[in-house]
């Protein structure tokens, strides 16, 4: 008892002092809103159960209950490893996650027999295999905010993440289809019953390498500039590498047959690019990249077939769902019709039909999710996604180096770039190509990774917001003081 | 389960979705609008103007105003704040400065803004390409007066209110 009680008051006090002294680091709004979010996804559950069952079974709240412990156990992690994170980030993907797990175990219960629905198990089903991942998920992001004190420390890993990534990526297209292979797409490695996307880790890798290699190269992408049709356009050797990154990992996710997560990549090349170096040029190229690669695609697709045939199949359904509404354009046009179905004010929780929807618990899950809350409800969502990536960027704004700005501003256009790409996809808006929903879709790795994604921002929010106060003890040593390592190269003189 | 507590439920987990949201905005909405009234975001550095200050402030800040945040107004940082407190803040290209600049025309160890008496002082920790305070050059500790840019390689610093 006394080993146990003499170290647990030093925590404490160091957590008020700070508490005191410095800007409010707003934890308790945060734990206030996580169990609000908890209340939101048991009123949820409730709901399913009250219209699926016409009863509310005892035990309705255990999903929300164990999802509220793990999510009880990060925040404590946040209180004390990053106490200057941003309090909403949290709740808001608390309460993403939750709706999530859910609308899948609600599946699961409509598929269940009558005479099993009240007594499914909480780990029962796609529901509660998700419920699993996530508490494996952030077990994972509490273990990476407590290995990571200090964002700027993994840029001392961006070759080796930038490497990896690579690897992560080209990974199922060299490995043989009966192991990466499902649906057509080889993005998998399927070990026995259990199947990870790589891509999704490779995303974040990626990231962090783009991050490093442009703060290092900025300077000389906008300054050594050649001028070309009005356009400035930065030396080959200064560009090289990055450029060899992405079409490397554009290259594999043609063969591999996934062109949603390359528009991913390439939308996150791009914006890393014009966030380092300030330049709107470089958005009209990649705009204009865009556009006129998927032009190309259409069209070799209609003529050459190969390795486009599926982007082109995708776009006619996409110019006209309703030309072969029972085979080809089954899947968005039972999507729509949900999404119509749900009207303003949605079926109710559990009042839907979501299990005439092909992949509802994967690509559809918003317009299954949208049957049952409607336009109302699905705008909530939205929001809720804007908030995350609105925090993100300002923790991006608000942190003083340029590495941390690079990478949160990455990581949060990279989540609200997913979510537009699918739910711009389901809503018949761009042409629908395979993306999870973050945080709601049923996955693994997806979710994995976007909980890793979240942990990177709330540290990098951490930074940012902490006040200063630290910079007496260092700064009190005479400038000139004992060797360092500094940042690089050596400074320009400026020639009068 | 009768018809209207169904009803009342689903309309009332619609709603329980958008409190959620409206929390969620008022919780951060201070950070939202921090650029309109930015003095009462931090409560720390008002120990700096309020306690030892009083006394000395009329005589030199301009209307008594103490500085809360310092703004980087150009270069590659344009649009960072910190909000001040009671320690200095050091400007360099070492990792660890207070504000880490990648600036080509800056030092390791640039300059340093130091409070005393509720006043900030900028001073020139030796650089190669020298501090500017406006137009002049920084030989030793000067006060800085409010908005007045704080030039250092391609960044320019402010100290706001």
């Amino acid at each position: 008892m006394t080993v146990a009680a003499t170290p647990a008051p030093s925590p404490a006090t160091t957590g008020g002092d700070s508490g005191v002294r410095l800007a409010r680091s707003r934890r308790n709004a945060e734990l206030s809103l996580l169990l609000l979010a908890m209340v939101l996804v048991a009123a949820y559950m409730a709901t399913v159960e009250a219209n699926l069952l016409d009863t509310v079974t005892p035990d309705f709240w255990m999903p929300a209950a164990a999802l509220g412990a793990v999510f009880l156990g990060l925040h404590l992690v946040i209180r004390f490893l990053a106490p200057f994170a941003d309090p909403a980030l949290l709740p808001a993907v608390a309460l993403l996650n939750g709706l999530g797990v859910g609308f899948l175990r609600r599946i699961d219960l409509g598929e269940a027999a009558p005479v099993d629905r009240e007594d499914l198990a909480t780990f029962a089903g796609i529901g509660g295999r998700q419920l699993a991942w996530t508490l494996a998920s952030v077990i994972l992001a509490a273990g990476l905010l407590a290995i990571m004190r200090d964002h700027r420390s993994v840029s001392r890993y961006a070759y080796t993440l930038g490497l990896a990534g690579i690897v992560l990526v080209m990974l199922p297209a060299v490995l043989p289809s009966s192991i990466s292979e499902i649906n057509g797409a080889k993005l998998w490695i399927r070990v026995g019953g259990f199947s990870l996307q790589p891509g999704e880790f490779a995303k974040l890798a990626l990231l962090v390498f783009f991050a490093y290699y442009l703060v290092r190269k900025r300077e000389v992408l906008s300054l050594a500039s050649r001028r070309f049709l009005g356009i400035d356009f930065p030396r080959g050797r200064d560009l090289g590498p990055v450029v060899v990154v992405w079409l490397i990992s554009l290259l594999v996710l043609v063969f591999e047959k996934d062109l949603g997560t390359s528009l991913l990549y390439f939308g996150m090349f791009v914006v890393t690019l014009y966030i380092a170096t300030e330049r709107v040029s470089w958005l009209l190229i990649g705009l204009i990249l865009f556009f006129g690669g998927a032009y190309l695609a259409y069209v070799l697709g209609s003529t050459v077939g190969g390795p486009f045939a599926n982007f082109y199949l995708r776009a006619e359904i996409w110019l006209d769902p309703f030309a072969d509404p029972h085979v080809k354009g089954y899947q968005l046009v039972q999507g729509l019709l949900a999404l119509g179905t749900g009207g303003l004010f949605g079926a109710g929780p559990g009042g839907g039909q979501p299990d005439i929807l092909p992949e509802v618990q994967n690509d559809f899950i918003f317009a299954g999710i949208g049957e049952e809350i409607g336009l109302f409800g699905l705008s909530a969502l939205l929001v809720v996604y804007l908030l995350i990536v609105e925090r993100g960027l300002r923790a991006a704004l608000a942190v003083r180096d340029s590495f941390g700005k690079l990478l949160a501003g990455g990581l949060a256009f990279t989540l609200g770039l997913q979510v537009f790409v699918i739910v711009g996809g389901i809503s018949k808006l761009i042409p629908l190509t395979g993306q999870t929903t973050p945080f709601l879709s049923a996955g693994g790795s997806s979710l994995m990774a976007n909980w890793l994604l979240i942990a990177v921002l709330l540290r990098v929010s951490d930074g940012a917001r902490r006040p200063v106060t630290g910079g007496a003890g260092k700064a009190s040593r005479p400038a000139g003081g004992p060797p360092e390592q500094l940042h690089g190269a050596p400074t320009e003189v400026i020639k009068p | 389960m009768p018809a209207l507590v169904i009803t009342v439920a689903r309309f009332g987990f619609l709603i329980l979705l958008w409190i959620f949201v409206f929390t969620v905005v008022g919780v951060i909405r201070r950070d939202l609008f921090a650029g309109a009234r930015s003095g009462r975001l931090v409560a720390a550095p008002r120990a700096v103007g309020a306690s030892t200050g009083q006394a000395a402030k009329p005589a030199k800040v301009k209307r008594g105003r103490a500085a809360h945040q310092l703004v980087v107004t150009a270069g590659q940082l344009a649009g960072t704040r910190i909000t001040l407190g009671e320690a200095q803040i050091t400007i360099g290209r070492a990792e660890d400065s207070t504000l880490v600049i990648t600036d080509d025309y800056a030092s390791a160890r640039h300059a340093r803004l130091v409070p005393r008496e509720g006043q900030w002082f900028v001073e020139d920790l030796g650089s190669t390409n020298g501090t500017y305070l406006d137009r002049a050059k920084v030989t030793g500790p000067t006060p800085v007066p409010l908005g007045v840019p704080i030039r250092i390689g391609r960044t320019s610093l402010e100290l706001r209110p």
